[in-house]
């Protein structure tokens, strides 16, 4: 149990530099240190699936967002913050902490699953009858490609026409940048 | 950019070998082992962005053009939907039936072997392109969005 309040504890030392630095270099590594903490997090919790993944996506992500910053000249932040945007980003964090305080009070203990307290959840159904109904042994796989094949769809629809926007919209930019290099 | 030092250049070409087999290997046994579709289809992407680092962007676009990228993007989503679509129009008639365990393997024991599970193995293949094939296009697109934007502004320091 000490290894999560470490964990905890280095993700949250992270975070805050990642906010509070001027570095946007050192700002960008901080972000890639939560997620590796959070993926050894995953792993000690007994979900390798979650694990793989974050640690896969974190690192191509890092390297993506190292490259956009060091591709620019201006890698330091300067001038304050605004007023009203510090008002209403405190006024809103209140809000999510309450809610938070909440929430947190009625979850189950860290580490046990949720559905534990709730008898006759679709998890345990998913649980006893997964693989003799789908035939797959990671009960994981079974779940996101079959029982909730939908919301995968959903996924590979979002992922897809986020790529298709992104590839645009670079690509006019490019375009457009050329032409202003070339008059 | 041409890419990096010599010492780079020959690490990277035995480990791009090795990272796109355990993509496929993720890809392949997303339905026995920890893994799937998703991160087996990202690691697929680091290995070509490995390849992009090490030898530069060009050398990268020589084995995978923009323009196959984005095709295998595209082919990827359409057979996933296909396969939603099989379980649709034959059989019980429900989005994303398991038509082949149903109808096929449901009774031949087939768990923990490598053909099993009906369509989650077409379903991991087909997200694993997908996502490959993006998440490359997004790395590559932005590399060379990057480098005219480098080229075009005056740069402030010297």
């Amino acid at each position: 149990m000490a290894v999560f309040y470490i964990l905890l504890v280095f993700m949250l030392i992270a975070a805050i530099i990642a906010v509070e630095t001027d570095d946007l270099l050192s700002s960008v590594i901080c972000v890639g240190a939560v997620g590796v903490g959070g993926s050894i997090m995953f792993l000690l919790l007994r979900a390798p699936d979650i694990a793989i993944t974050q640690i896969v996506v974190e690192v191509l992500g890092l390297i993506i967002l190292i490259r956009a910053t060091i591709a620019r000249d201006l890698t330091f932040i300067t001038g304050d913050r605004e007023f009203f945007g510090l008002v209403v980003s405190i006024v809103i964090m209140f809000v999510i902490f309450l809610a938070g305080v909440r929430v947190l009070g009625n979850l189950s203990p860290f580490g046990t699953p949720v559905f534990s307290k709730v008898l006759g959840a679709a998890s345990q159904t998913y649980i006893a009858e997964g693989l003799q109904k789908t035939g797959a042994a990671n009960i994981v796989a079974a779940i996101i490609l079959d029982y909730r094949g939908y919301d995968t769809l959903g996924e590979a629809t979002v992922l897809f026409t986020s790529i298709v926007g992104a590839t645009v919209m670079l690509r006019s930019k490019c375009r457009k940048s050329l032409e202003d290099k070339c008059q | 950019m041409k890419g990096m030092t010599i010492i780079v250049k020959t690490v990277s070409s035995w480990v791009k070998v090795l990272i796109f087999l355990f993509g496929i290997n993720i890809i392949l046994f997303g339905h026995l082992t920890p893994g799937g579709g998703f991160a087996g289809g990202v690691i697929l992407a680091a290995s070509y962005v490995l390849l992009m680092l090490a030898f530069g962007r060009d050398f990268a676009e020589k084995n995978l053009s923009l323009t196959a990228a984005s095709q295998l993007d595209c082919v990827g989503a359409l057979m996933f939907a296909a396969v939603a679509l099989v379980g649709l129009l034959y059989g019980a008639a429900s989005f994303f039936w398991n038509l082949i365990h149903q109808q096929y393997l449901a009774d031949k024991a087939t768990e923990f072997k490598l053909v099993s599970a009906g369509i989650i193995p077409l379903c991991n293949i087909a997200i694993g392109l997908k996502v490959g094939a993006s998440l490359f296009l997004v790395i590559l697109t932005l590399s060379i969005c990057c480098k005219d934007f480098k080229h075009s502004t005056p740069s402030t320091k010297e």
